[in-house]
């Protein structure tokens, strides 16, 4: 605790990032005792309307509140960036280290398998699967678990590659450790700064697929509060009430930076030991 | 002596390193691209059998009759053996380009790909251009003026793209530039002939480049630091070479490979963008042709999509990676 | 012509943000045709002095004071002579490149003196031909180019930065070879900044020891060798002279190469 203290005060990045992440889970948690109005309950009596005391940034064509709503889509929309992560971060860890650690055959299939996803546009992909998975946040997590792995066994299968160069790798295999062992207790640990850093990153980058499948309609359904479903139920409006698509924008770009400053931090941190 | 049949020894090295590397280098690279096209290929054949449950009950719904149910397995071949499937999946896009007919409209895929790929294409080569030329020139003040506020904004660039969804971008894009100053269309393209679809095209364009020119001026600056402080930069400023000189014909093409990978790196990226932008801005290229696709489960014409978006890719990375080893003398001298 | 030295440090002191003295208060005097040894062990700024002459040091570290007078042409060559030059430029175009901008004659003639310095140089013809690129070159042939650049200046003075340090040990007896015969040739003063005792002994007729950016000892190479008076250059002596090629052992470049590959 002490020690990721000191790493926080000596890195303003990192405090700066957490900071921000903080504030807006924390929003996210007590959207309910922040804001008294429904996220989801239409009231057809206050279409419209501009921002105002008792509407802090007016309401959406529902005469929903709008700030509601982006408070209660920070907490779907979260939710599913870290969810969704899981289950990539490990596949794609596990597969780089095995392609760098083995290389010859493994490593030529992986990368044959990695060069495929590539060359499909990530959008067209992402939407063709969330598509042909069912709309929704169960397509979600399906797509990226299809997806998602790439950037980790990317970033680690070249990191574990130049370490299986490296001469502890080599005296661990002459000392007869089976590869298993030298893979999660020695190559794992080494690896995993790396792939924690591409992680912040890479959250960023998901979170943004969610809202662009929101705002092509077929990631999160309405009535559920979603940033990229709100910015789409804007554009029509965009000339007169710019505000209903700027701010959900404006969340997810905030979510972003938080998420870059704490990678970064993180970076400087591990660079510096 | 010694010195003479050393040099000629070098030679006969030399002059078969050279000549015998390249093929191999070019063999390898076209061999890898031909590998993942025939992967692309199968994943493409298996797209519609990835969906949960029957595709046909998909199309047409849970009360379609028994007849027409037979009908769409027999238009989408599935009342086939799944190897026979694959064969004549094959057989029509290696003979006729095609992934088979549309089921809603009266035209093959290719056809109706084809039809919009225009769009397009003039787009991404717009991005490419304006996200090049914009990202050198950035990177060149960021490196020359190092520390500078340019520079400081530069590196901090990508940590605020990095959370924008580029439809997101295109909407304020539209909001400032056509709806508050009227420079461009709302939408679409508007008017016909070459110059008012680039006129229309512009700000989908600038959208586009706009996601790629944070990673492109980063990796740029990082590559240019690094060549300005290499040793032969020191030794033509030592020489006595103009600057301007050195930064052109020397910084500048050593920093112009790595940039031109990362481009052809980020193409897919780009593509998929592309894809996006087309739906915030109304355009009809192959984007509003796959969403509108896919709200028909029009089946067919989404295989294509994604057969032809991956084929161009792939051609583009192969084609970038020729020109780069073309213009590395290095590439010949390695295997 | 002892009042007028063609190089002349006074008092130069160089300063980075974190370091204000990497080089304080260094000053020597360059006469026409002499050659002069600066000399300490790696990250003792004898390096960054010479670079400071022509007003090439690195970003961020900058002369805060002291004078630097240059009555002529200086030129320079490097320790690494593989990266020293452009890896996307034949050889021989290089070498026109810099004599047309140097000696202010046409792209045509530039060629055609380019050709002569490598034959002066003892180059093979194969180097003539616009298809022959620095990564095709040995180390030796590299160095070579890397002094062809620097003649093409016509220099008055040559600063010679570690020119043999990456080279093998064979190569290195050719290379000092060649710029002790140019510069009979020539004419040209030389500083020579090297490690490397051995090397400069032989070479120059003055020494400058440096240590952590202070010059501890100077004087005629001789004397100095003989009757050193502070302990650091009784210690270069003693570590190089018995056994000169454990310098070449423990040759800190070659190990950070090693781990750069």
């Amino acid at each position: 605790m002490r020690r990721i203290w000191t790493a926080m005060r000596n890195t303003p990045s990192l405090l700066a990032g957490t900071l921000m992440l903080v504030l807006m889970v924390g929003v996210a948690l007590l959207a309910p005792l922040i804001s008294s109005f429904s996220p989801t309950e239409p009231n057809m009596g206050a279409i419209l309307l501009p921002p105002s005391s008792e509407h802090w940034l007016g309401t959406d064509q529902l005469g929903r509140d709008l700030f509601t709503r982006l408070i209660y889509a920070a907490r779907t929309d979260l939710k599913i960036m870290v969810l969704a992560q899981i289950i990539p971060f490990c596949t794609g860890i596990l597969l780089g280290m095995m392609a760098g650690y083995y290389g010859k055959w493994v490593n030529t299939l992986i990368t044959l398998l990695t060069d495929t996803f590539i060359a499909f546009p990530f959008y067209l992909i992402v939407i063709i699967v969330a598509f042909v998975s069912g709309a929704g946040e169960k397509g979600i997590y399906i797509t990226f678990m299809l997806v998602g792995w790439i950037v980790y066994a990317r970033v680690v299968k070249g990191l574990s590659a130049s370490y299986r160069s490296q001469e502890w790798i080599a005296s661990a295999q002459t000392l007869g450790l089976p590869n298993r062992t030298i893979l999660l207790r020695h190559l794992l640990p080494n690896v995993l700064p790396q792939a924690v850093i591409v992680l912040m990153t890479d959250m960023a980058v998901l979170l943004v697929a969610i809202v662009t499948l929101g705002y092509l309609g077929i990631g999160i359904a309405p009535p559920t509060p979603d940033w990229g479903t709100m910015i789409s139920e804007g554009q029509p409006f965009l000339a007169t009430k710019w505000w209903l698509s700027a701010t959900p924008g404006l969340a997810v770009v905030y979510t972003g930076i938080a998420l870059s400053l704490v990678g970064d931090g993180l970076a400087d941190v591990w660079r510096r030991k | 002596m010694t010195l003479t049949s050393n040099s000629v020894f070098h030679k006969i090295i030399r002059s078969t390193a050279t000549i015998a590397s390249p093929r191999r280098w070019l063999v390898r690279a076209l061999l890898r691209a031909a590998s993942v096209i025939v992967c692309v290929v199968t994943a493409v054949f298996f797209l519609i059998r990835l969906v949960p449950g029957d595709p046909v009950k998909m199309i047409l719904g849970e009360y379609a009759t028994a007849a027409a149910i037979e009908k769409m397995q027999h238009k989408l071949g599935l009342d086939l053996t799944p190897w026979e499937q694959f064969l004549r999946f094959l057989n029509n896009l290696l003979v006729h380009g095609d992934t088979g007919s549309s089921i809603v409209y009266e035209a093959s895929s290719r056809q109706l790909i084809f039809d919009r790929i225009p769009v397009t294409l003039l787009l991404i080569a717009m991005a490419c251009i304006l996200s090049i030329v914009i990202s050198m020139v950035l990177a060149i003040l960021a490196a020359t003026h190092k520390n500078g506020i340019l520079d400081h904004l530069i590196r901090i660039l990508p940590a605020v793209t990095l959370g924008m969804p580029v439809f997101w971008v295109g909407l304020l894009l539209i909001l400032i530039f056509s709806v508050h100053l009227g420079w461009f269309p709302v939408g679409g393209v508007t008017g016909k002939g070459f110059e008012k679809t680039l006129y229309s095209l512009t700000l989908p364009a600038i959208t586009v480049a706009f996601s790629q020119i944070p990673s492109l001026v980063r990796s740029l600056r990082a590559q240019m630091l690094e060549v300005l402080e290499s040793d032969f930069v020191v030794t033509l400023k030592a020489a006595g070479i103009p600057r301007r000189v050195v930064l052109v014909k020397h910084v500048l093409r050593n920093s112009a490979l790595p940039a031109l990978m990362l481009l052809g790196v980020n193409m897919a990226y780009m593509m998929g963008g592309t894809l996006v932008v087309e739906k915030a801005f109304g355009l009809r290229g192959i984007g509003s042709l796959l969403f509108q696709s896919i709200s028909n489960r029009d089946f067919p014409v989404i295989q294509g999509i994604a057969f032809y978006s991956a084929l161009f890719v792939v051609i583009v990375g192969l084609l970038v990676e020729i020109i780069a080893g073309v213009l590395d003398p290095r590439t010949k001298g390695e295997s | 012509m002892a009042n007028h030295p063609l190089l002349h440090l006074e008092n130069v002191t160089l300063a980075s943000r974190f370091n204000p003295s990497l080089v304080s208060d260094v000053s020597f005097q360059v006469h026409a045709g002499e050659s002069i040894g600066l000399i300490g062990e790696s990250g003792s700024g004898k390096s960054l002095t010479l670079r400071s002459i022509l007003g090439l040091l690195p970003s961020g570290i900058e002369q805060t004071d002291g004078r630097i007078q240059l009555n002529g042409r200086g030129a320079m060559i490097f320790q690494d002579p593989i990266r020293a030059l452009d890896p996307l430029y034949p050889v021989v175009k290089q070498l026109a490149e810099v004599v047309h901008y140097r000696q202010q004659v046409s792209r045509k003639a530039s060629h055609v003196i380019a050709l002569e310095l490598l034959e002066l140089l003892g180059l093979p013809d194969s180097l003539r031909q616009k298809d022959r690129y620095p990564h095709q070159l040995s180390g030796g042939q590299c160095q070579r180019i890397v002094i062809a650049l620097a003649l093409a200046c016509k220099p008055d003075v040559l600063l010679c930065d570690e020119p043999t340090t990456a080279l093998d040990v064979t190569v290195q007896r050719q290379i000092l070879e060649l710029i002790v015969r140019l510069q009979k040739e020539l004419g040209y003063a030389m500083v020579f900044v090297t490690h490397n005792l051995a090397v400069t002994s032989s070479l120059c007729s003055r020494l400058y020891v440096m240590k952590e950016g202070r010059l501890v000892e100077e004087g005629e190479t001789l004397p100095l060798l003989q009757n050193p008076q502070h302990p650091y250059t009784r210690m270069l002596i003693d570590s190089v002279l018995p056994l000169p090629e454990l310098s070449e052992l423990s040759e800190p470049n070659e190990l950070k190469r090693g781990a750069d590959a």
